[in-house]
């Protein structure tokens, strides 16, 4: 059976693609739908959805289109999660890797390294971040990056120990080839799927992470997102709950889907694990 | 005799841990733009220029690096860590006055989302390709990605401002002047809400886990050897599959001490709940940083006891864990 | 050898077993009938996939989800057994039927003391009070031999070993004096000397409690030893049903013929002089020690896998290592290729010491040692075709790609697996064709000495026969020099010049096949040999 059919006989995880391509659509074409800065206030303030031609969604409390916001949001959610696990697995699968294939002392000292990591509140940790380097984009991708690497290398350190006194692997090496051909064409290949399914999990949670720190005002000001829509709407819950409402939903739907991309990923990547089940 | 040690040697572990996390708040601040002493004053630079001497003076700011450190570190090693220069208050008496709200919330979040995460996920797990499992599964999913910020949001929307079953705010009624039974029970309600959104984050987790590792037991032979005993389903299920299947559980709680934290601080904050997270969500508003470290320094402190405390369960619970040492 | 008496127990009719959709075959097992009878030790024989457990999982009504029995029936004591519910067939489980499993390490639950493993199968059948129960129990644990039954009786599995877990099963099996024992491969996971106490603890009881015995094996030598009656098996269906010793010493069907003919026989080749040549390889006073690592508080833990080690292997010559688990044998074949590094001693190869060479020194060296390893399954990358997966070492050693992938051709094609085999993937090949492309990747070096780790021990007898011909054959025509490990003396008998007869990490006694088994100095090869199943007078074969 391919990939796509295996993939595609998970229900959720096709539901999930569609929701997630959606997502992306929005985020592509938010600067043609909404040519105009999110930021800008084009009607007056608290106007209900559904309520007004061209104003779908209503207004904020400033009189800006919420409509705009969640499509420019969907931009941001998604370019945070992608690159802030782009940089996490760029950290986390060279040292899990170095970790679980050279093992003794190297292993000891970079695992205290990570546990050290792991040990500190992540949330904590990013909010500390990026409140002293400033809110950025920047600083809150490398400040995700830095609270999710650590399963990376827990994971990536897991596959190469087990890998490594495979009996190919140990084949590899009284053939007589190196240590970095072993690691990149023996090893690394066959750890990629649990990687890939990781990963697609990374990105919904990095999204997650992204638009708590924008709910408590930690977001780049220059960029309108999910997250802060929410927290800017928190005071008004009373008078207006559908700002909260529809930028809530969209980070639910995102997160959703992303993880039923992974559920699918991982049952087409790993067929005989998830039989079973 | 093998706990009194364990609990010592992770005392050991903790301590260095903390001390990292001293060095890495002091270069944090050093990181930070702008002037040390401004950042310690709460100000981005509005600060006259008599009262950031001062303060350079007080925190050995003009000493050297090394002097800074040391002064840092015994300061924290004394349980001093410097005032909150918005509040005016040591750091270290607002977190101690905040910290029972907090272990309040998250104790009862962590024993509500472990217990109905484990029932949750053996009933999935028992209902394997059925509906009901399916549904189970699908509604954990649900939980799982969905921001815990909006659906305390959402929670005070339908259950207080719609329904107006419970209190959206505060700890208690301000000015009800409850005590004893009265006072309980009015800090129950108000804890219903934070307690509630901040466990469903988790026990989505707890269900999945449980039910993995559920039927990952159940594939053992040993499973096989009790059916083969003549034993009923439901005895099998409690003594041999749950049990073992409990330890992936007890290191994954470990593990998610610290996400704990991080979503007190969602909850507090919308809740306006009166703990730490709260706290930092404040000091966060008023660039109060030293507060904002010392939370810091103190959730991560936390973090590392409610971990050992989950390596001595462990322990309890695998007997191979102590032959083996 | 034991009283048969004609009291049928079970009595299996026309039984069929169908496997869910998209397995390998449609039925597991097909229009299989025969008899237990009281007071006799039927076997079940069979290679990997022929069948064999699945009746008696039926039997126990634990036939894995998806596989139901579609004919016949099953008659234990009056009832079909097939009819049951699942509450009916409950009851009679540790009952009536009891039954031990293969793998002991894993088939006690790890958080339960042993006694309260036991006690429970008084528990699910409501017998006994809770003290009354742990007082069988430790009755059960002296009966089935465990030393120090009142320590073991509050014991982890996990403090116990394989074969004492065996015996904690076979306590709990035989609890309530069941009618009826199903032993499901229960000595395969075990040395053979273990395998040859279980065995004689099973055969003791059955006779002494006048049970009946169901006991599904794939070892003949097993059949040999303890079988009454035998079922041979093969792709669900019986091609063979008798009486064990007419079975053994007769057998009618070609299947039947091939399994028996295909146990490495007793005959022990004669003695081939290789002449006086220069040692090959020199292995002088090697040692090897691991540590358990210890933490801050806890004291680091040793064993001796190797404890001054010495021997010699000459060219062109055969030499096997003999030993049980924990033997240090396997320790010795890898600090040969120097997969392990030796903590003392030295190597010499042609004269040239490799024990201490590290990094690129020991990386322009390997080529001259070659390995075949135990599983075929985890010997070869499932992301890198065979082809490729042969002419890797040529490659890394400075070979042109294409020439080593003509080569990578040609080796296959003298493994006996077609030079078109280099396109293609692990996963098209069986475990013994996989074991064949682990020897031509050997060979691709032209290494001077090829060290053999259980090469053959996860294969199927018929097919271990095959592997061992092809190495044989291979051996004759390249005047290979092989270091032979195995925990089968009779395969080392077979194929090796000299062998060398390991325990705890020292060598007990080596010398030419013939004297090690016709003549063993000492006690331990003895044991040894005494320990294989169905083991009769060795004989010195006639060339």
């Amino acid at each position: 059976m391919s990939f796509f059919a295996r993939f595609a006989q998970n229900r959720g995880a096709l539901v999930g693609l569609v929701i997630l391509l959606l997502m992306i659509a929005m985020a592509v074409l938010a600067p043609v739908l909404f040519p105009e800065s999110p930021w800008r206030m084009v009607q007056r303030p608290f106007l209900p959805p559904f309520s007004q031609e061209g104003f779908l969604l209503g207004t904020d409390t400033m009189g800006r289109n919420v409509a705009a916001g969640l499509m420019h949001g969907a931009w941001v959610s998604l370019l945070i999660g992608l690159v802030s696990t782009c940089v996490a697995l760029l950290i986390g699968v060279p040292l899990g890797a170095i970790a679980g294939y050279y093992g003794g002392l190297v292993d000891d000292a970079l695992m205290r390294f990570t546990e050290f990591f792991q040990t500190i509140p992540n949330f904590a940790l990013a909010i500390v971040l990026v409140a002293i380097m400033q809110p950025s984009v920047t600083s809150i991708v490398l400040a995700i990056a830095i609270v999710s690497w650590p399963p990376v290398a827990r994971l990536v350190r897991a596959e190469f120990m087990s890998l490594r006194n495979r009996e190919y692997v140990e084949a590899a090496r009284l053939v007589g080839q190196s240590n970095s051909t072993i690691i990149l064409r023996q090893i690394l290949p066959n750890t990629l799927s649990p990687i890939i399914v990781l990963a697609s999990l990374m990105v919904a949670t990095a999204i997650l992470l992204e638009s708590a720190l924008s709910f408590l005002g930690l977001g780049d000001p220059n960029v309108m997102s999910w997250g802060y829509m929410i927290g800017a709407a928190r005071t008004v819950i009373r008078q207006a709950w559908w700002l909260s409402f529809f930028p809530g939903l969209a980070i639910l739907l995102t997160v959703l889907a992303l993880n039923l991309v992974g559920e699918g990923l991982d049952d087409a990547l790993n067929p005989k694990l998830s039989r079973e089940r | 005799m093998v706990y009194a040690r364990l609990v010592l040697m992770r005392l050991f572990k903790a301590v260095i841990v903390l001390f990292l996390i001293v060095i890495f708040n002091f270069l944090l601040i050093q990181m930070a733009p702008g002037d040390p002493a401004a950042i310690l004053a709460g100000e981005a630079g509005a600060a006259d220029q008599e009262f950031l001497d001062q303060l350079r003076e007080r925190f050995g700011l003009d000493q050297p690096m090394y002097v800074q450190l040391w002064r840092y570190v015994s300061g924290i090693a004394m349980l001093d860590f410097g005032y909150s220069y918005r509040l005016g208050v040591p750091v270290f008496d607002l977190i101690m006055d905040r910290l029972p709200a907090t272990l309040l919330l998250t104790g009862t979040a962590f024993v509500l989302s472990l217990v109905l995460g484990i029932v949750a996920g053996s009933m999935a797990a028992a209902r394997v390709k059925k509906p009901s499992g399916s549904l189970i599964m699908a509604l954990a999913l649900v939980f799982y990605a969905t921001p815990l910020f909006w659906v305390a949001l959402m929670s005070v929307v339908v259950f207080s401002v719609y329904l107006g079953w419970l209190p959206a705010y505060g700890l208690y009624t301000v000015g009800a002047g409850h005590t004893g039974f009265a006072l309980v029970l009015d800090v129950a309600k108000h804890l219903v809400l934070p307690a509630t959104t901040l466990a469903l984050f988790f026990m989505a987790i707890y269900t999945r886990m449980t039910r993995t590792s559920m039927l990952d037991a159940a594939q053992q032979d040993y499973v096989k050897t009790a059916r083969a005993k003549g034993l009923k389903p439901g005895t099998i299920q409690r003594r041999h599959v749950l049990r073992n299947a409990l330890l992936p559980i007890i290191t994954l709680a470990g593990l998610q001490a610290g996400q704990m934290v991080g979503g007190a601080i969602l909850t507090e904050t919308v809740f306006a709940w009166p703990g730490i997270g709260r706290l930092m969500f404040e000091a966060l508003q008023q660039r109060d940083y030293n507060l904002l470290l010392g939370i810091f320094f103190f959730s991560a402190a936390l973090v590392i006891v409610f971990n050992i405390i989950t390596d001595v369960v462990y322990r309890l619970a695998d007997p191979r864990i102590k032959g083996a040492s | 050898m034991t009283d048969v008496t004609t009291e049928t127990v079970l009595s299996i009719r026309e039984l069929s077993i169908a496997l869910p959709k998209g397995a390998d075959r449609a039925l597991a097992v097909e229009g299989v009938s025969y008899e237990v009878m009281r007071g006799e030790i039927m076997c079940v024989v069979g290679e990997s996939g022929s069948g064999k457990s699945m009746a008696a999982n039926a039997i126990m009504g634990l036939l894995p989800k998806g596989v139901n029995a579609t004919q016949g029936e099953v008659l234990f004591e009056g009832q079909d057994l097939l009819a049951l519910s699942e509450k009916q067939h409950r009851t009679l489980r540790g009952l009536k039927i009891g039954m031990i499993f293969q793998e002991p390490m894993t088939a006690l639950n790890p958080l339960m003391r042993v006694g309260a493993q036991i006690a429970e199968v008084f528990e699910a059948h409501d017998q006994l009070t809770p003290k009354e129960r742990q007082a069988r129990a430790l009755e059960l644990l002296i009966e089935v031999g465990i030393p120090q039954p009142e320590k073991a009786i509050r014991a982890y599995p996990f403090e116990l070993s394989g074969g004492q877990r065996q015996r904690v099963m076979i306590a709990m099996a035989l609890a309530l004096e069941p009618t009826l024992l199903i032993a499901d491969e229960p000595t395969t996971a075990l040395d053979v000397t273990t395998q040859a106490q279980i065995l004689a603890l099973i055969r003791d009881l059955q006779q002494r409690r006048g049970m009946a015995v169901m006991f599904i094996t794939h070892d003949f030598g097993v059949v040999a030893e303890i079988a009454s009656r035998v079922c041979v098996m093969r792709h669900g269906k019986i091609v063979e049903l008798g009486d064990a010793r007419s079975v053994l010493k007769n057998p009618q069907d070609a299947y039947t013929q091939a399994l028996i003919a295909a146990i490495p026989s007793n005959a022990v080749p004669p003695h081939r002089d290789i002449g006086q040549v220069a040692p090959l390889l020199e292995i002088k006073r090697l040692q090897k020690v691991f540590r358990s690592r210890g933490g801050w508080f806890k004291p680091a833990r040793e064993v001796h896998a190797l404890n001054d080690v010495s021997l010699t292997l000459a060219r062109g010559e055969t030499v096997g290592i003999v030993g049980e688990s924990g033997s240090g044998k396997s320790t010795l074949g890898r600090c040969v290729v120097r997969l392990e590094h030796p903590d003392s001693g030295e190597l010499l190869l042609d004269g040239v010491n490799l024990s201490q060479l590290k990094g690129d020194a020991l990386r322009r060296e390997r080529h001259r040692v070659q390995m075949i390893f135990q599983d075929p399954y985890a010997s070869l990358n499932p992301r890198t075709k065979v082809g490729m997966a042969i002419a890797q070492g040529p490659i890394a050693n400075g070979t042109p790609k294409a020439a080593a992938l003509k080569r990578a051709g040609e080796l296959l094609d003298m493994v006996g697996l077609g030079a078109s085999a280099v396109e293609r993937y692990p996963h098209e090949f069986s475990g013994g064709q996989r074991q064949r492309i682990g020897i031509a990747r050997a060979l691709a070096l032209d290494p001077e000495l090829i060290v053999a780790d259980e090469a053959v021990s996860a294969l199927d007898v018929s097919i271990q026969a095959q592997v061992l011909e092809l190495l044989e054959e291979l051996k004759q025509r390249l005047s290979l020099s092989l270091l032979f490990i195995t925990h089968d003396l009779r395969v080392a008998a077979q194929l090796c010049d000299r062998i060398v007869v390991m325990q705890h990490g020292r060598i007990i006694e080596q010398g030419s096949a013939e004297q090690i088994f016709l003549a063993p100095r000492e006690a331990y090869t003895q044991d040894l040999l005494d320990a294989i199943p169905g083991r009769e007078a060795p004989v010195a074969a006639t060339a």
